[in-house]
């Protein structure tokens, strides 16, 4: 059997560890357009931060790829899928055949049009260990830096470049930060921590044109800038398909073993949409730990194995300036509200459900509450004003503490 | 493999198991120097409320949502137990976020830290169940 895997992240490597988990002699290939061992690609604000170095933030060990006894072409693109003689092209020209491929693309930034872009000599985007390097290479303690984008990218970027930098100023269109996983109060609070660090807003409005140097901004008033960091969101990469089946557009449609329409081809990861059960809709996730549950889902469909990718939720861990924040789910329905003295927690729910909520500081045992709404375990069955205090296992039925912590077998 | 398990109803809720855990982890001798005037950060954790406690620690899953949701690769699993790198850990927290057990919590170095079953501190014999005196938690094969 042989095996092809597009890409070379957290998708690709969940679909190695579930194809040997079934197959342990077929032949694996993985090609991917970043000439670099699997990296973890959260990673790249840490490593301009200090945080990590180019070894550890190595996604696994050197040995991953002879280990699972893996060819690796990396640094080439491939351009096209020949699905009727089941072969993939090339940049170098090469063509190289398949029995089961696997999609796992990813992510491209998204660029918006503005007028004046093709000026700005220092313009960058923050998706990738190259972009960080050459991001690294272009600021210096003079640097002026402007980025658009306060989503977890743009964000993120910021809290990397901090220290290295004369000043950071981000844009956004949404007149608050990280509208996308936020409520109002909750961005409020991250807001004000992160400018407490010398960041400086200007939220509510977007660029209208682009100096040298310069950003001119929709409302009036103008940003002048050394470097430029474009971060207002991703696309999944459907490119390779979308010349076959139009549709994906926003994302690679699969069944819940992750095979797409076109027989013996697979998606997994960033360039997929999955069920988000907290909604019941499907959506892009475009987060690590779907993409590698997607990738072992599918590594293990091809190998002729059966694991169905259940259960995806939007779930988000991360921290800016050491305040955490970790969310899940939607935020639907009735709310649960509990604020402190630098912490502040929001659970949603609604018809008897947990579907959402956002902790911001104290973050601890979020993973109770990830759970009921991963698992669809009715409030009914627990102790929900308890819970709802504080996320504990207390909360559940005897029956089921005897079950997880007990061993017993029901 | 062998994992802990927790008997509830023999739980005195007396918490020496934290201790005995956090000592474990501290690789000294004497355990009341060891943990003299320490704030403790053990990774078995009692839960108690009313005349009900038992204590929780990782259950080293089958399906360990922590290390597929580990975004830098540091959780693994070694020889069927999960195991953390704290050099690659950058204390995002996505494990805390996936643990359906809150079995994970934040060392003092800022990684997260989480029982790995005394597999590095003490040749693999739980220092917890080593020291429970009523047998609440055991260490057992139950396959
Ligand atoms: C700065 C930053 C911070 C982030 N932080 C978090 C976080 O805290 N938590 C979280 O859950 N997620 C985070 N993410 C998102 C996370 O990185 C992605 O969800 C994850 O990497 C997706 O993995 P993937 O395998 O689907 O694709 P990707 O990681 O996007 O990898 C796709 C790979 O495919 C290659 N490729 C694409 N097309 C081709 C082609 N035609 N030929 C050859 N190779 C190709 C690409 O070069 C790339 O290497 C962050 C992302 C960024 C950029």
């Amino acid at each position: 059997m042989k095996y092809l895997i597009i890409g070379n992240s957290a998708a690709a490597v969940g679909a190695v560890e579930g194809i040997r988990q079934i197959d342990k002699s077929g032949q694996i290939t993985v090609i991917s357009s970043e000439p670099h061992h699997t990296y973890s690609r959260p990673l790249i604000s840490y490593l301009l931060l200090g945080k990590t170095d180019r070894q550890k933030m190595r996604y696994r060990p050197d040995d991953f790829y002879s280990v699972n006894g893996c060819e690796c072409i990396f640094g080439k693109n491939v351009l096209s899928i020949n699905v009727k003689n089941k072969t993939v092209s090339l940049d170098d020209g090469r063509s190289i055949c398949y029995d089961k491929l696997l999609i796992a693309t990813g992510s491209v930034p998204f660029i918006p049009e503005t007028e004046g872009q093709e000026k700005v000599k220092n313009s960058f985007t923050f998706m990738s260990l190259d972009d960080a390097d050459a991001l690294g290479k272009a600021i210096n303690a003079g640097s002026r830096v402007l980025i658009i984008g306060a989503g977890l990218i743009g964000l993120k970027c910021a809290e990397g470049i901090a220290g290295r930098v004369k000043s950071i100023t981000v844009v956004d269109l949404s007149d608050r930060v990280l509208s996308s996983i936020l409520d109002a109060e909750g961005s409020e609070i991250l807001g004000r921590h992160i400018e407490s660090k010398g960041i400086s807003f200007i939220l509510g409005q977007s660029v209208l044109r682009y100096g040298e140097n310069e950003a001119l901004l929709s409302k009036g008033g103008s940003v002048p800038f050394d470097v430029l960091v474009t971060a207002v969101g991703v696309r999944p990469n459907t490119s390779l398909l979308s010349a076959i089946e139009p549709s994906y557009e926003r994302g690679i449609v699969t069944d819940d073993e992750m095979h797409t329409v076109i027989p013996d081809v697979y998606a997994a990861g960033d360039c997929t949409q999955s069920l988000d059960v907290s909604s019941g809709k499907n959506r892009v996730l475009a987060l690590l730990p779907n993409a590698y549950r997607q990738g072992e889902c599918a590594g293990i469909s091809m190998a002729g194995g059966k694991k169905p990718f259940d259960r995806a939720v939007p779930m988000n861990a991360i921290g800016f300036f050491g305040l955490h924040v970790v969310t899940a789910g939607s935020y639907t329905g009735e709310v649960f509200e509990r604020k402190a003295e630098g912490s502040y927690k929001k659970l949603f729910y609604d018809k008897g459900f947990l579907k959402g909520f956002i902790m911001i500081g104290d973050v601890n045992k979020a993973g109770i509450y990830t759970s009921l709404i991963q698992n669809g375990i009715p409030l009914s069955d627990i102790d929900f004003e308890l819970v709802c205090e504080k996320p504990s296992l207390m909360a559940f039925s005897r029956k089921y503490r005897d079950e997880k912590l007990g061993g017993v077998r029901q | 493999m062998k994992r802990v398990y927790v008997n509830e109803k023999w739980c005195l809720g007396c918490h020496l198991c934290e201790y005995y855990c956090a000592f474990a982890n501290t690789g000294m001798k004497d355990m009341a120097k060891a943990l003299c005037n320490l704030e403790i950060r053990p990774r078995i954790r009692i839960e108690e409320q009313d005349d009900i406690s038992f204590a929780v620690s990782c259950r080293h899953c089958d399906e360990p949502l922590c290390v597929k949701s580990c975004i830098t690769g540091a959780l693994s699993r070694e020889n069927g137990v999960i195991v953390i790198d704290s050099d690659k850990c950058v204390g995002c927290f996505t494990c805390i976020l996936a643990c359906p057990y809150g079995a994970i919590s934040q060392s003092e170095t800022g990684a997260i830290q989480k029982c790995e079953l005394c597999a590095k501190t003490n040749d693999g014999i739980p220092q917890c169940v080593a020291g429970c005196p009523n047998g609440a938690i055991v260490f057992e094969d139950r396959g």
